[in-house]
């Protein structure tokens, strides 16, 4: 029987092993990164993972080996050992020491998403606007203005420049929403009554799934929208047109 | 007087026997935990095979609808599935089934200290079951903003089909399932503090009772908390009042019709400023239980029993003050967030050293491979994997992205059903015996064990890589998004796990059948044990001990140097008690 139980705690080791060596090859892993943030995010990630792993493994070993000799069939005692002090502090200190050490490695990632002191002041690129269960976006118009006549809105598709950081304003008109774009590595939930600033720099063009994370009704499900990322002379060609379209539906509102 | 005398009625209905209540418990909270379990299935067939006709079941639960789940039945699957298992099963499993019946064992008291009150709380226990299946049945149907419960989804009817009556039946359940834990909790923190028999010191006391009464000590500090915020959540929907549902609203374009002015926020800090205690109150018993039965099962006392108790303080002192980390992407801002990050990174200190005791305990043992034993190396195994992928979880950069995603699913059920349910099934094969008087079958019991513990691992471990991948959790369709696509065959294969391991749980129903029709009868002390449980008949008699125990050492002397035997009992039997 101990057989039986050490194939499983190998079995276990193994097979987790293997399933995550497995994973990132068959797409079951972090998507492609296209932020800035998403470098020293996707390190932090690998780093605990090798902590994670180290552990893992040194854990269903000492299992594997403590449970393969002890099961022996054996006649005398067992050592009635109550403890060691020196032991119980090595194993405190280490492990503290790693605990720190992953506290403080962190640190200045998240001071980069979520410090105030990081915010760009370049103002609100656009204005996020999160209701059951779609997005629309209100970019400044020529005024640079939020809240003016001339703003320049959108449905479900949030066009950005990249390669620069951009400052989002995300606001809710019923629930809790969460924007949640997973190649840009952010997430932030969208209250209502208040307007939370969320900023990034987008590293590449491209499009990007935009996923409503937190639970929103029934169709949280479907809450799907697009982040599209578009060279600067590009953003600024297509924010121009969408200027120009919005004056002239506001003559003809006039009219 | 004798049961037989006594009638089925009194015996097993109205009795106060802290036995017989914690039976009652058990009965209840695990036909609760089947439930759940039911519900889980249809949650993992919709995300397999996304609105197609349930088989078997499909017209029976789904009726007119046609077979098919829609997304409102979906939001109110998942919610009451978490619900039932979270409120309704594992914590009455481990304080009101457990607790009960062992604490005044453990302790070597004849009952708990305030019966009545103890009898009271299984029924307000009872009650708030019915008042959770009410809600089923009313207009709109069961909550559906999920377990946490976050408002404005859950204050605004308009938001949600469940948020209409469904939500004030889970409130009125939740609340008086508060009331009856915390009067639980308040007798077992009472019994072990006033009735421990003369010479039961503190540092003699098992793990298992250090673990019961933490456990009950942090309900007492935090279940009022939930308790006064549902209330608000209630005064909200039925007074008129504003504490949670923020001003200028536009639910389908209209304003509601609730007060406003009130802040989400604050639901959330209420909710977990209880609810993150509670995932301890939900491992501190269990990590009780495997100390003992690894100590008993290994011949050997628990390596550490000093740090192991420090580690049981510092997680409850630390769990209160890390409730933040649920709130990581909400806006809490910059500096709260490094704090909580800072206090939960600490928090996994105390349960890797509890691991590292636990293997120091085994090591160099003379291992009985009994099926509790297997359960709760599992137990061992399992929680380790939950633990460490708290790691990512605790590092707020990472939590960012990983925040709601399926990883966050698989972590917690690993140290839930890894861990709890495990330990749970290791308890049950240990003090069964001790309960009924026979055993239970100990190859059914390993048989169970095996295919438990490859099935789980198939369910969950793959939903680490779903969670990497960023597939969100509450989710009905996962093949919305491109990304989530290809995790198809990931959640197929996760559905057939799950299928798997609910059938797997036959055998243990085989195992209880087997056990009442046929096992062996056994003595006092089946497992050869230490502690001073064993030293009532089993099962033992309404009052328990039936002779005056001197306690004479503490409850893990096993091995070379515990005398003739390789155990010493923990009391000494003195003259016996007048029936
Ligand atoms: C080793 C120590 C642990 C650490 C560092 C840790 C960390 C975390 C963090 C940061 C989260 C929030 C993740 C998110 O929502 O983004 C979380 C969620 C959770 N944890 Fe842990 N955890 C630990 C141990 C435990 C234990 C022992 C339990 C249960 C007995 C547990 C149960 C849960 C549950 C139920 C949730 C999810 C709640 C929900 O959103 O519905 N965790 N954990
Ligand atoms: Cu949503
Ligand atoms: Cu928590």
């Amino acid at each position: 029987m101990r057989h039986c139980a050490l194939l499983l705690v190998l079995g276990l080791l193994c097979g987790v092993l293997a399933f995550f060596a497995l994973s990132p090859g068959r797409g079951w892993w972090l998507p492609d990164a296209a932020s800035t943030i998403a470098q020293p995010i996707d390190a932090l990630f690998d780093g605990i993972g090798l902590v994670i792993l180290l552990g893992f493994v040194l854990v269903m070993a000492l299992l594997a080996w403590a449970v393969w000799r002890g099961a022996r069939a054996r006649t005398d005692r067992a050592r009635s050992t109550h403890g060691h002090t020196g032991l119980e502090l090595t194993w405190t200190a280490g492990v503290g020491a790693i605990l720190v050490g992953i506290a403080l490695a962190q640190l200045p990632t998240w001071a980069r998403l979520r410090d105030p002191a990081e915010m760009p002041a370049s103002g609100v690129t656009a204005r996020v606007i999160a209701h059951q269960w779609a997005w629309r976006f209100e970019h400044p118009g020529a005024d640079g203005v939020l809240g003016t006549a001339d703003d320049v809105e959108t449905a479900s598709e949030l066009v950005l420049p990249a390669g620069e950081s951009v400052l989002l304003e995300l606001r809710s008109r019923d629930v809790i929403h969460s924007f949640f774009v997973p190649e840009l590595r952010v997430k932030q939930d969208v209250v209502p009554g208040r307007a939370i600033p969320l900023w990034f720099t987008m590293a590449r063009a491209g499009e990007f799934e935009l996923v409503c994370a937190e639970l929103c009704g029934l169709g949280h499900y479907v809450m799907a929208g697009r982040v599209r990322a578009l060279p600067r002379a590009d953003y600024d060609a297509w924010l121009a047109a969408r200027i120009i379209d919005a004056r002239s539906r506001g003559a003809e509102d006039a009219r | 007087m004798s049961s037989e005398r006594r009638g089925f009625l009194r015996t097993w209905v109205v009795s106060t026997d802290h036995k017989v209540v914690g039976i009652q418990y058990l009965v209840a909270s695990a036909a609760m935990l089947f439930f759940g379990g039911l519900l889980a299935l249809a949650i993992r067939w919709q995300l397999a095979w996304p609105w197609t006709e349930m088989p078997i079941v499909g017209g029976l639960v789904l009726g007119e609808s046609g077979r098919v789940l829609s997304p409102a039945g979906y939001t109110a699957l998942f919610t009451m599935h978490g619900t039932a298992m979270v409120f309704f099963a594992i914590i009455p499993l481990l304080t009101g089934a457990f607790g009960n019946y062992l604490v005044p064992l453990l302790v070597g008291a004849p009952d708990m200290a305030f019966p009545r009150l103890n009898a009271a709380s299984f029924w307000i226990f009872a009650a708030s079951i019915v008042l959770f299946f009410a809600g089923f049945g009313v207009e709109g149907g069961a909550a559906n903003s999920g377990w946490t419960a976050y408002p404005p989804l859950a204050t605004v009817p308009a938001a949600a089909p469940g948020s209409g009556a469904g939500q004030t039946w889970w409130l009125v359940a939740i609340t008086v399932l508060g009331v009856s834990t915390i009067l639980n909790a308040l007798n077992a923190v009472v019994t072990i503090v006033k009735m421990r028999a003369p010479g039961l010191t503190w540092m003699r006391l098992p793990l298992t009772a250090w673990g019961l009464l933490v456990a009950a000590a942090l309900q007492l500090s935090a279940l009022p908390v939930l308790t006064a915020a549902g209330l608000l959540q209630l005064a909200d929907r039925l007074l008129g009042t504003a504490f949670y549902t923020p001003a200028g609203l536009y639910v389908n374009a209209v304003q509601p019709d609730v007060a406003a002015g009130g802040s989400p926020l604050l639901w959330q800090h209420l909710f977990w400023f209880y609810s993150h205690p509670a995932v301890y109150v939900m491992v501190l018993p269990a990590m009780g239980f495997v100390s003992d039965i690894l100590s008993v099962n290994a011949r050997k006392p628990v390596f550490g029993y000093k740090p192991m108790v420090a580690a049981i303080g510092a997680i409850a002192g630390l769990g209160l003050l890390v409730w933040g980390h649920h709130m990581f992407t909400s806006g809490l801002g910059f500096e709260m967030g490094r704090a909580f990050m800072l206090s939960t990174m600490l928090i996994a200190l105390p349960s890797a050293v509890k691991t590292f005791n636990w293997i120091a305990t085994i090591w160099g043992g003379r291992i009985r491979l009994t099926a509790a034993m297997c359960f709760a190396l599992g137990f061992v195994a399992l929680f380790v994997i939950g633990g460490l992928s708290g790691l990512w979880l605790a590092a707020t950069p990472v939590d960012v992205y990983l925040h709601d995603t399926y990883l966050v699913v698989a972590h917690f059920h690993y140290i839930v059903f890894g861990g709890t349910v495990l330990a749970v099934f290791a308890a049950l094969h240990h003090w069964w015996p001790k309960i009924t008087g026979r055993a239970l079958s100990e190859t059914l019991g390993r048989w169970h064990f095996l295919g438990t513990f490859v099935a789980l691992n198939c369910v969950f471990l793959p939903m680490h890589q779903l969670g990497i991948a960023g597939m969100i959790r509450r989710t009905a369709d996962p093949s919305v998004y491109q990304l989530f696509d290809r995790l198809e065959p990931l959640n197929r294969f996760v559905t057939w796990s799950a299928f798997g391991l609910m059938g797997w749980q036959l055998l243990f129903v085989a195992n209880v059948v087997w056990s009442f029709l046929g096992g062996v009868r056994v003595g006092r002390n089946p497992w050869e044990a230490a502690s001073l449980e064993w030293e009532t008949p089993s099962p033992p008699a309404h009052g328990n001990f039936d002779s005056d125990l001197v306690i004479e050492r503490g409850p893990y002397e096993y091995g070379d140097a515990a005398g003739e035997r390789d155990f010493a009992p923990q009391a000494r039997r003195t003259a016996p008690r007048e029936a």
